[in-house]
């Protein structure tokens, strides 16, 4: 299933470093940031659900950037 | 402006202001210390808040913190040293400037851009029982409805109009500014600005399939599909940050120590200076914002002129096309059968004209329409009886009495008439009136009026070899091509030959880095389009099969937007590539100087924030594709 969120990151190298980071978060199959148009297309794996996915998400990449923001 | 660029432009200018008023406060030791941490807390708390977050989740190569870690240090060997704190802040103050400006920058020509594709209707209008207009969201409007669109209003949904007449600036989806006309039973696609009539639309689609929403969000997610250059700048990004942080901390170490063991003197404050040189230039942000922001201008600057690009990949490969290979027919040619010459024998050519359209009176057949085009004024008051269609021949009637034969040369032989054949190319039709040759008329595809200026420009462009496919017969190939003057002509393929043909001429450029771009008008051309470099679909208005196959898109039928296109991606990538080398030559030579300690942090400062703002506004550039 492939979804698509708006988010709000202000440096293009920090989008590149959530894209990283959602790409590796159990659950994701990919995910393309989308810097801008500030949006993030989410790919997910079979039988996960995006919400709970999507929050894992958000803690990674506040992680690498802790003033970013995703809207599920 | 948002809230949060106000508030840090507050921040900026504030203590600016304090540095400045500092420099007349003469006052010395920890009381000067204390002073100038005042600005320099204002402007960069949030990255000190930042850093600590860093360190708490162990980023070491966090951007804050690496900008923390430089800054606090030169104010500690200033404290140390001489006191000169306005270094520090400086590089703190002007990496903010630069934030401010990358945030405005980029949130400003993402509005321009996006305005300039402000193609989405907000409502759609709905009649009311009692006759009054009620505005919903198109999203809600159904398949089948009635919709009204009055003057000066968007066409919201695709539909087709039931009452009224009117004309369509299609100019957003087209760039073309010349109006179209509609009137009842016609097709109208969403996008279009209604000038001057009320019309009264039946909808077909919803408006998430609509023409608009297809192209907004083709347009929109274009930047996803990321190019080369890109993926290089992303990997590059993430070992550039580490081997600049690396390279500082050897810098810091390894010649002190060297030092120290030769001539005994370390100068730890002049390598531990250098370094932090280094972290200030350790960021890529002037790399990695400008190439996603030149595309998503290329891309804009080309959707309003009506060629729709569907990522950032196609225009890569389409600034490298070296081939461009047209299918024939709607591309090169109208695509509409008309009569181009008429050779009479006996009698005048209108005379001649004037029969033949009084035969093929009730043919729906293309070649009857052509026929009946050429003679507008068929509904005369001639008798036309007995009117009979011979397969594979032609059609015989009796027009006044006198029996009339319009058909081909198999015909002419069944009848007696003694026929001549023609050097013309395209269909020959031949009229014999009671048995006796009265001539020919040839009907042919024509040539669109644009499509040699298409090919010239196209080698003007760069284009090495251009190449026709027709299934159409050789004859009238070879005339189109030399008329408008393409390379290579295959005719009389079927459209699985177009496919093979495409992989030969592949196959021939398979080792160079040149590109082959097929254009055809997208609705038998599927395979092809999908199966060369670039896949160009013409007069793609309204037929998804084409949006849907294409790598890009051409709104209207106008050739010479192919080499337009083609000089939109050489622009951008020009751009891209300028970028790329300014802002790492600047980086490069600032770490090597920076090294020797010719370069200080005034220079470290500019090869950071000064390169990534001249970056951002050459990317800006990109979006200026009218004069091209």
């Amino acid at each position: 299933m492939k979804k698509s969120y708006k988010i709000e990151v202000d440096c293009a190298n920090c989008a590149n470093k959530m894209e990283d980071a959602a790409k590796k978060t159990e659950g994701v199959k990919d995910a393309v940031v989308n810097f801008m148009m500030q949006k993030i297309n989410v790919e997910f794996e079979e039988g996960h659900e995006p919400k709970t996915v999507m929050k894992e998400v958000l803690k990674q990449c506040r992680k690498i950037e802790s003033d970013c923001e995703i809207y599920f | 402006m948002n809230r949060k660029q106000k508030r840090n432009l507050i921040r900026i200018i504030v203590s600016a202001v304090l540095i400045i008023l500092l420099k007349f406060v003469s006052c010395d030791g920890i009381l000067r210390f204390l002073l100038y941490m005042v600005p320099y807390l204002i402007i960069g708390y949030d990255i000190l808040i930042k850093a600590l977050k860093g360190i708490k989740n162990r980023q070491p190569f966090d951007e804050s913190l690496l900008m923390a870690v430089a800054t606090i240090g030169a104010i500690a060997l200033a404290l140390y040293e001489n006191g000169d704190y306005v270094e520090a802040i400086a590089v703190m103050l002007f990496y903010q400037i630069g934030e401010w400006f990358q945030s405005y920058a980029v949130g400003k020509s993402r509005k321009n851009i996006t305005e300039l594709m402000d193609i989405r209707p907000d409502y759609a209008n709905i009649e009311k029982e009692d006759g009054q207009l009620e505005q919903v969201d198109p999203d809600e409007v159904e398949t089948g409805t009635i919709i009204v669109v009055q003057p000066g209003e968007k066409v919201p949904i695709d539909g087709i109009v039931t009452e009224g007449h009117t004309s369509l600036n299609t100019g957003a989806l087209t760039g073309e500014s010349l109006p179209r006309e509609a009137g009842p039973g016609d097709e109208v696609i969403s996008g279009c600005i209604n000038i001057n009539g009320l019309i009264k639309l039946k909808t077909t689609k919803e408006f998430g399939e609509s023409t608009v929403s297809k192209i907004l969000d083709l347009v929109e997610n274009a930047s996803s599909r990321k190019s080369k250059s890109e993926d290089f700048i992303t990997k590059f990004a993430r070992i550039y940050t580490p081997a600049v942080v690396i390279g500082a901390l050897v810098l810091a170490v390894v010649p002190p120590l060297y030092l120290m063991l030769a001539t005994g003197s370390a100068a730890w404050g002049d390598w531990i200076y250098r370094a932090l040189t280094f972290l200030v230039i350790s960021c890529p942000c002037a790399l990695v914002i400008s190439i996603p922001l030149s595309f998503f201008a290329g891309i804009g600057g080309a959707s309003k002129q009506g060629i729709l690009i569907k990522g950032s990949n196609y225009l890569e490969t389409l600034s490298q096309t070296k081939t461009v290979v047209f299918d024939k027919t709607g591309t090169l040619t109208q695509g509409v059968f008309k009569v181009t010459a008429v050779h009479s024998e006996n009698t005048d050519d209108t005379e001649l004209l004037h029969l033949a359209a009084h035969v093929e009176r009730y043919s729906t057949h293309p070649i009857a329409n052509s026929l009946r085009a050429a003679y507008p004024n068929e509904a005369d008051e001639c008798s036309v009886e007995n009117v009979e269609e011979i397969a594979g021949h032609g059609i015989r009637a009796e027009v006044n009495g006198d029996v009339v034969c319009v058909g081909n040369s198999k015909m002419m032989d069944s009848v007696g008439a003694k026929w001549k054949d023609c050097e013309c190319a395209g269909t020959i039709i031949h009229v014999a009136v009671n048995g006796e040759y009265r001539g020919h008329i040839v009907i042919s595809d024509v040539i669109k009026p644009n499509s040699k200026e298409a090919v010239e420009k196209l080698r003007n462009a760069g284009v090495r070899k251009t190449v026709m496919l027709t299934g159409d017969g050789i004859k009238t190939a070879e005339s189109v091509a030399k008329e408008i003057d393409i390379d290579e002509v295959y005719a009389e393929l079927l459209p699985a030959d177009k496919v093979t043909k495409v992989e030969e001429l592949l196959e021939k450029s398979k080792n160079s880095k040149d590109k082959l771009a097929f254009v055809g008008d997208g609705i038998n051309d599927a395979p092809v389009l999908s199966r060369a470099d670039i896949g160009i679909a013409m007069g793609a208005m309204g037929s998804d099969a084409a949006i849907e196959a294409a790598d890009i898109v051409l709104m209207d039928d106008d050739p010479v937007k192919i080499s337009k296109a083609i000089k939109i991606s050489k622009k951008c990538i020009g751009i891209v590539n300028q970028n790329i080398w300014i802002a790492l030559g600047v980086k490069l030579i600032c770490l090597a100087l920076g090294a020797l300690g010719i370069a200080n942090m005034w220079a470290a400062i500019f090869a950071d924030v000064g390169v990534m703002i001249i970056a951002v506004l050459n990317a800006v550039r990109a979006l200026f594709v009218d004069k091209l």
